[in-house]
Order: C-alpha cells, then sequence, then structure tokens
C-alpha cells in the first residue's frame, strides 16, 4: 500500500464499516452496535498487529465519542454517519511538535452568531482524508471545540509523508467561517466533549500499539526457531531467549493496563483518567522496546525495507507521539498518584 | 454472585473491621518488625497484636479464601477483593503471615488428604505452628531437582538424612516442608518426595546464617537420621516434584505481589517525598514515576491472572512472568528509597538499609530471575533447547 502511494485504503475502510466497525461506539439508536471501549479496544489491538491503516481511531473511536457526549439532534446524525461510514474524521489538535491541548492558541473569534478561526494545525492524522474536522480553538480565555467540514472555504490541507507513511496533514485556517450550531457542546467548555475523547482515544491508541507489540514480538519469536547459526536455531542461545521472554514480560503487564483502561472507559468513565495515562505510557513504551528488540534479534534482515519490522518501527515511533507521549501521561499518572 | 449480596458483605465486614482491628494495627506496616509469623514461640510484639490476631481467628480472616472448615472464611474471588479493600481502607495489617498461609496451605489444599488437611491446616489458620521451607541444598540450588537429602523406607517409617540451607526461619519454625529423595535410581525428577518433618524430632538441627541486611532469618538444617511417620508425605511417594512446582507457584505469586500497587499499598511518590529533600531531584522523580507506572501495571496483572486463575484458565507458568516483573521492579523501588533518603537512610537506625539490602534476594528466592526468563522462553514462547 506504502508503495502504491496511498496512505489509507478506502476498500479496508469500506469493508471495516462493512463488518459494524465504525458504529462500535455509537448508539443503536443511530445504527450502532454501540458494543463499548473495551470492545472498541480489542479490534484496535488486531490492526496493531495486522498494521492495518484506517481511519478507524479518529473516526470510531474519538469523533464518536466526543459527539456522544452531546444530545442534541445534529449529533445523533453526525453519529449515524459514522455508523454508515459516509463520514470520516480527524481531530485537530496539536500545533507545536508536543501534544498539549492547553496550549491551543488558534483563535476563534466571535462575530454575529457564528466565528471566525485562523491559525495552523499540525499532525492531524487522518487529516488529509477526512471528510470533516473536529478542531480545538481558543475563544477568548476558553477552549471551544468545532465540527466543520474539511472543504470549508479557507482550510488548506498540506498531506505529510509520515515514516509510517499514514495520512497525516498540516491544515491551516484561514479566517474560516463556523456558525454557532458547529460548535461542540458549549462555547468555551471544549473539554468536556473533548476530554472523554482524547481518552476514548488513547486507549483505543495504546491498544493499537500493543497489537504492534504483540505483531513484533510474535513475528521474532517464529523467527528464532528458525534461523539456523553455528548449526542450531538461534531461539536455543540463552542471551536471545531471555531477550524475548523479558520482551513478552513487558507485553503481558502493558495488557493488562489496557484491558483496564477500556473497562474503567465503560464501567467508571469519570475517573477513568489514570487508568488511560497508564495504558498510553506502558504501551508506548512497550511498542517501541518490541520493534527494537525485534530487528536486534533478526540480524541483518531486521533491517531491511521490505521486511515486516521495519514497519512496525515506524508506525510505533508514531503512534507513542500522537495523542501524548510517554512523558506527557506519565506526568499525569504522576500527579493523580500524588508526586 | 448478586451484587446486593456483596454489598451486604462489604458492609458487614467493614462494620466488624472498624469495630474490632485495635487503632494500633492501622498503620499498615508491613516491615520485619511489624509481621506476626505465629508459632509456638511466638512473642506477641503488643496485645494489640495478639487482640488482632485472635479476633480474625474467629472469623477466619488470617486465611479468608480457605474453606472454613479448614479455618478460613470460605470466600470467593469477588469477596476476597472487598476483603483486601476494606483491610486497605482501614489501612490495616495482615494480623498473621507465614509459610504456612502462602506455600503449604495451598499445596495441602491441592494435593493433601481430608485427614492430612484436617491436621494441618487449622493450625497454621490459627497462627500456633509455623512452617519453613526445606528445598535448597548446598548441591541444588536453581538445579533443584538435583538434590540429595536422602529418605530410605524403613517399613514403619521414613529415615531422613542430608542437609539443606538458606532455610528461612529454620531456627523459629515449628514444622518443616521438605524435598527428599527417596528413589535414587529414578530419573532425577521422578524419585522426590515432599515430606513434613517436625523441627522437634530428634536429629534436627539448625545453625543460623547472617544475611547482608544485617538480620539472621536463614540457617542451615541438618538432619541426621531423623524418623518420621510414615503419613507424613504429601501427595504420591515420587511424586514430590509436582507438588514442589505447584507451591512454588504459589511462593512466586506470593513474592511478585510486593511489586504491584495498583490501589494498594501506598504511591512510591507519597514515599518518597517524605525524605528530607523530596522529589525535587528531576531524575529521581523521573525514575519514580517510570517505576509507579510499571507498578501499577504490574498490580493490574497479578488481579487479571487471578481472574483467569478464578474462571480457570490456568496460569501457571504466568507465575514466573509475575515474580520476575514483580521482584526486579521491587529492587527498583527500594534502590529509589534509599536514593531519595540521602545519607540519612546510610545508618542502620534508620531502618531503610535493612529492607534495601534485604530486597536484592527477591530475584534470587523461590527461584532466580535467570530461572524464570528461562521457564518463560521455553514453556511459554517454546524456544528450543
Ligand atoms: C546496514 C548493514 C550493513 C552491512 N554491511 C555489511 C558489509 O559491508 N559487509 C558484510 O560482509 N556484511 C555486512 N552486513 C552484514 C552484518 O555483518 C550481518 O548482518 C551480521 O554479521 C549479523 O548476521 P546476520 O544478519 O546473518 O544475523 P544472524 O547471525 O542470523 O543473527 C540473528 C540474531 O541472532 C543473534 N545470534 C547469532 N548467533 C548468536 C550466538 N551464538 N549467541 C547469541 N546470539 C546470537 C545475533 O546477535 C542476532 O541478534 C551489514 C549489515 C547491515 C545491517
Ligand atoms: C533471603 C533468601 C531466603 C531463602 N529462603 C529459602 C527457604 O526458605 N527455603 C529454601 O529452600 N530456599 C531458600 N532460599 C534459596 C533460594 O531458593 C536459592 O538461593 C535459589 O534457588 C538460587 O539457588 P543458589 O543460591 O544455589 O544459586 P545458583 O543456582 O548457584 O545460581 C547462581 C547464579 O547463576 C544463575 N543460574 C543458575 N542456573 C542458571 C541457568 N540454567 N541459566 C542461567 N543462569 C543460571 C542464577 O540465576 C544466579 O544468578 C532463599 C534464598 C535467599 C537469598
Amino acid at each position: 500500500m506504502r508503495d502504491a502511494g496511498k496512505t489509507y485504503d478506502p476498500e479496508l475502510w469500506k469493508s471495516m464499516v462493512d463488518m459494524g466497525w465504525a458504529g462500535i461506539l455509537v448508539p443503536e439508536s443511530a445504527g450502532g452496535s454501540d458494543m463499548g471501549h473495551a470492545a472498541a479496544c480489542v479490534l484496535a489491538e488486531e490492526m496493531g498487529k495486522t498494521l492495518a491503516a484506517s481511519p478507524f481511531l479518529s473516526t470510531a473511536v474519538i469523533a464518536a465519542t466526543a459527539l456522544r457526549q452531546v444530545t442534541d439532534q445534529r449529533a445523533s446524525e453526525a453519529l449515524a454517519r459514522i455508523a454508515s461510514g459516509d463520514a470520516t474524521y480527524a481531530l485537530a489538535v496539536d500545533e507545536s511538535a508536543k501534544f498539549d491541548p492547553a496550549k491551543t492558541r488558534m483563535e476563534a473569534r466571535a462575530e454575529g452568531n457564528g466565528f471566525r478561526l485562523s491559525g495552523q494545525k499540525k499532525f492531524v492524522a487522518d487529516g488529509g482524508n477526512a471528510d470533516r474536522l473536529l478542531v480545538l480553538a481558543r475563544t477568548g480565555e476558553d477552549l471551544t471545540l468545532f465540527d466543520l467540514p474539511a472543504d470549508r472555504e479557507g482550510i488548506s490541507r498540506d498531506g505529510k509523508e509520515m515514516i509510517d507513511s499514514r495520512d497525516s496533514a498540516d491544515i491551516r485556517f484561514n479566517d474560516v467561517a463556523a456558525t454557532g450550531d458547529e460548535v461542540l457542546g458549549q462555547v468555551g467548555e471544549a473539554m468536556a466533549v473533548l476530554r472523554p475523547a482524547l481518552e476514548a482515544g488513547q486507549a483505543a491508541l495504546a491498544a493499537e500499539m500493543t497489537g504492534l507489540a504483540a505483531g513484533a514480538l510474535g513475528t521474532t519469536i517464529e523467527y528464532l526457531k528458525e534461523r539456523k547459526q553455528f548449526g542450531v536455531p538461534i531461539g536455543a542461545f540463552q542471551a536471545l531467549q531471555h531477550r524475548a521472554a523479558h520482551l513478552w514480560c513487558e507485553c503481558e503487564v502493558t495488557a493488562s493496563a489496557i484491558l483496564h483502561a477500556g473497562r474503567m472507559l465503560d464501567n467508571d468513565p469519570e475517573n477513568a483518567t489514570l487508568a488511560v495515562s497508564l495504558a498510553k505510557a506502558r504501551a508506548s513504551d512497550t511498542a517501541q522496546r518490541a520493534v527494537q528488540e525485534g530487528v536486534q534479534m533478526h540480524g541483518g534482515i531486521g533491517m531491511t525495507d521490505a521486511f515486516d519490522m521495519g514497519f512496525y518501527m515506524k508506525r510505533a515511533r508514531v503512534a507513542a507521539e500522537w495523542l501524548g507521549d510517554y512523558g506527557y501521561h506519565a506526568n499525569i499518572v504522576a500527579q493523580s498518584r500524588g508526586f | 454472585m448478586e451484587a446486593t449480596d456483596l454489598q451486604a458483605f462489604r458492609a458487614d465486614l467493614r462494620a466488624w473491621l472498624e469495630e474490632n482491628c485495635p487503632q494500633e494495627m492501622r498503620d499498615g506496616r508491613n516491615d520485619e518488625a511489624s509481621i506476626c509469623w505465629g508459632g509456638k514461640n511466638w512473642n506477641f510484639a503488643s496485645e494489640a497484636q495478639r487482640i488482632w490476631l485472635e479476633r480474625c481467628v474467629t472469623k477466619g480472616y488470617t486465611v479468608p479464601t480457605w474453606p472454613v472448615e479448614y479455618g478460613g472464611a470460605g470466600l470467593n474471588r469477588e469477596q476476597e477483593k472487598i476483603f483486601h479493600e476494606e483491610m486497605r481502607r482501614l489501612n490495616a495489617r495482615y494480623p498473621l503471615q507465614s509459610f504456612g498461609i502462602w506455600m503449604l496451605g495451598p499445596a495441602l489444599l491441592h494435593f493433601g488428604t481430608h485427614e492430612q488437611k484436617l491436621h494441618y491446616l487449622p493450625p497454621i489458620a490459627r497462627g500456633e505452628i509455623r512452617w519453613c521451607q526445606g528445598y535448597s541444598e548446598p548441591g541444588a540450588g536453581s538445579d533443584l531437582a538435583s538434590l540429595q537429602t536422602r529418605c530410605e523406607d524403613k517399613g514403619d517409617h521414613w529415615l531422613v538424612n542430608g542437609q539443606k540451607i538458606w532455610t528461612s526461619y529454620a531456627d523459629k519454625a515449628d514444622w518443616i516442608f521438605a524435598l527428599v529423595r527417596t528413589d535414587r535410581e529414578a530419573p532425577k525428577h521422578k524419585g522426590i518426595s515432599f515430606v513434613l518433618i517436625d523441627m522437634q524430632s530428634e536429629g534436627v538441627s539448625t545453625r543460623p546464617i547472617r544475611l547482608i541486611s544485617g538480620v539472621s532469618p536463614f540457617c542451615e538444617t541438618f538432619f541426621d537420621n531423623v524418623k518420621v511417620p510414615k503419613d507424613q508425605v504429601v501427595g504420591e511417594v515420587n511424586r514430590g516434584w509436582d507438588v514442589a512446582k505447584y507451591l512454588l507457584t504459589h511462593e512466586r505469586e506470593m513474592i511478585s505481589a510486593a511489586g504491584g500497587t495498583m490501589g494498594s499499598g501506598r504511591a512510591l511518590g507519597a514515599v518518597l517525598a517524605e525524605s528530607e529533600t523530596g522529589l525535587t531531584d528531576p531524575i529521581l522523580r523521573a525514575d519514580a514515576m517510570r517505576a509507579e507506572i510499571d507498578g501499577l501495571a504490574i498490580g493490574l496483572t497479578l488481579e487479571r491472572y487471578k481472574d483467569q486463575a478464578e474462571a480457570g484458565q490456568g496460569a501457571g507458568d504466568a507465575s514466573a512472568m509475575l515474580k520476575y516483573m514483580g521482584t526486579e521492579l521491587n529492587k527498583r523501588k527500594l534502590e529509589l528509597v534509599m536514593a531519595a533518603g540521602g545519607s540519612d537512610a546510610l545508618a542502620w537506625e534508620d531502618g531503610r538499609a535493612p529492607n534495601w539490602l534485604r530486597t536484592k534476594a527477591n530475584s534470587i528466592e523461590g527461584g532466580t530471575s535467570e530461572v524464570m526468563l528461562s521457564i518463560i522462553a521455553k514453556r511459554v514462547l517454546g524456544l528450543p533447547g
């Protein structure tokens, strides 16, 4: 797919929609299956294992969760379009090289009944192809979240070639008009809508990374059994056995954090912050360890471009950054644990 | 179990704990000086410690998950979780800890005859008999199955000769559960039996060995023509390795539990912040954050495995993982405690140094970290060799 110059495969997304995955967090009344975050994490984990590129996280997890925080007609129609595959979304939050929604500078100036948005977003995952954008902007002191069509006049998208070959865009907003209706939730209260959406996305992204780590580990274990040097499978060397065993331990421990995050989001979403940040921190760490160990234990072949391990490594690097890196989430854990 | 039943259980338990747990026992301490080990020679550190044990015994709360007929409270997994939550809520000390509770009990519940269970379990639950573990020998450490302590069938009794080493608390224990060789011809795993021996028996002697942490909780243990009654073998003769391994999984989980902290114990940051300079050093703070994150995740893994075990999805080799991850983490944590303490922590009387030094054994006792990794590589990952 990368070599065909595409950043995602619309056919793959269509088949995911047909299987009902787009509506996994959409209420049944809007045509979804409403299976919850733990189930969404299971799907994301599979996608990580198989390196499937799709707007699942941005659309079915993040945007769907954001829209669910709002209970008007417009939001439920938007949810229905997500479930049916008629709309894909991207979340436009980042403005600098590090995720930090609180530092948002992009301005939404009130004008009449609406707003005018000006500024620049970067590292908008799935932003090159998405039909709609969730945009975080400052209205005076406070933050407001907008739900806009991506082809609105004044929006220009600059698709970036990323190391993981997936869709990511820098997006410029040049005096873009937004109506009051396009505010998601209340003016000045973006976080009421965005926090649950981010947490859902962070948990699912952590799940994707856990699947990715498991995929890298599985590929490596197979190779250790196959590859012979010195007349024996290299998996017979204790130096490699212990590296692989340690990696497996890390993966097991991280899997527990993912499971817990999914359950907390389903059962006690008001108090899920610690569980989600724990999951994202652990997953970022584990996935990056898994790909590094994977390359090392493959020797020369691990460095070749045609081989999967490199794809795992690049995706792990991007996913570790997206929606907050290890340090960002470690600080949240530390705060809630009284550091 | 119905949610309302669980709520009622929690309410009753909470009321009972509030009423019965002495104030002095509500400091959550779990260091050597505060643990109640029980046994014939036990000297209670305080009246509160004695009362707390006595009251818990009447409810079966020293061994909450054991069946009532063997001295437990017969709690199921959900109730057990609640029990620990409520104990933590009060910051209550555990009333009794022992090798009998952690290791021998589970093995007897699984392999013992009904008579053996009735005979040996209730005194463990009541804290009357203290047990020690006779596995390691000078020539049999990681390669435990090469043990040589000899046990001969003399018709109406067994005769035991040999030496054990690193036997924790052998000098304070009333009884020992030991691995002995009952068949010298069979392959090494197939000639081992699991026997229970009264430390008062003629021919048993111990010699303490001092640890780097200053105290002397372990010993050499000698068996010189020790007569053991025939009914003191657990499981089948020559099949003791099965019992030994089963017990080791419990031992490993117990040792690893010290590492995990989700919701339990105190946050590492809070502990470190108490030292004079607190958490102002950015490197210390970053290391502590990592340790906290790993500890929370390991704690969740412990819970996940318990849930799986409850659901009948055996996680036998998983104990090797918990043991390895839990103990390596615990060592990291105590390094941080020492670093935060600075020179204050270097004086023996300060008390942090012995704990720090003691944790170094965590990745050795009950099977070393390297052995755990090899078990995982072979049994879980299926690597050759
Ligand atoms: C970028 C790059 C440039 C290179 N340039 C050159 C070059 O110019 N000329 C040239 O001749 N070669 C070159 N090589 C090849 C390089 O020397 C080999 O890749 C290297 O020797 C490893 O061999 P291998 O790839 O067959 O891995 P393997 O030998 O199959 O090793 C696979 C894994 O098993 C481990 N392993 C193997 N044996 C043991 C053991 N006994 N005990 C413990 N672990 C073991 C290894 O450490 C590794 O982790 C290059 C490789 C790369 C990646
Ligand atoms: C504080 C403490 C309390 C203890 N309490 C008890 C007790 O109550 N009862 C009891 O029976 N025992 C007890 N032990 C003993 C403990 O179980 C043994 O120390 C342990 O099994 C290791 O055996 P060893 O000391 O002979 O080390 P060895 O087996 O000699 O190991 C030395 C080093 O070699 C490594 N090594 C060994 N084999 C391999 C291999 N195949 N591959 C890679 N590396 C290997 C080990 O990991 C270790 O690093 C206690 C130990 C300590 C420290």
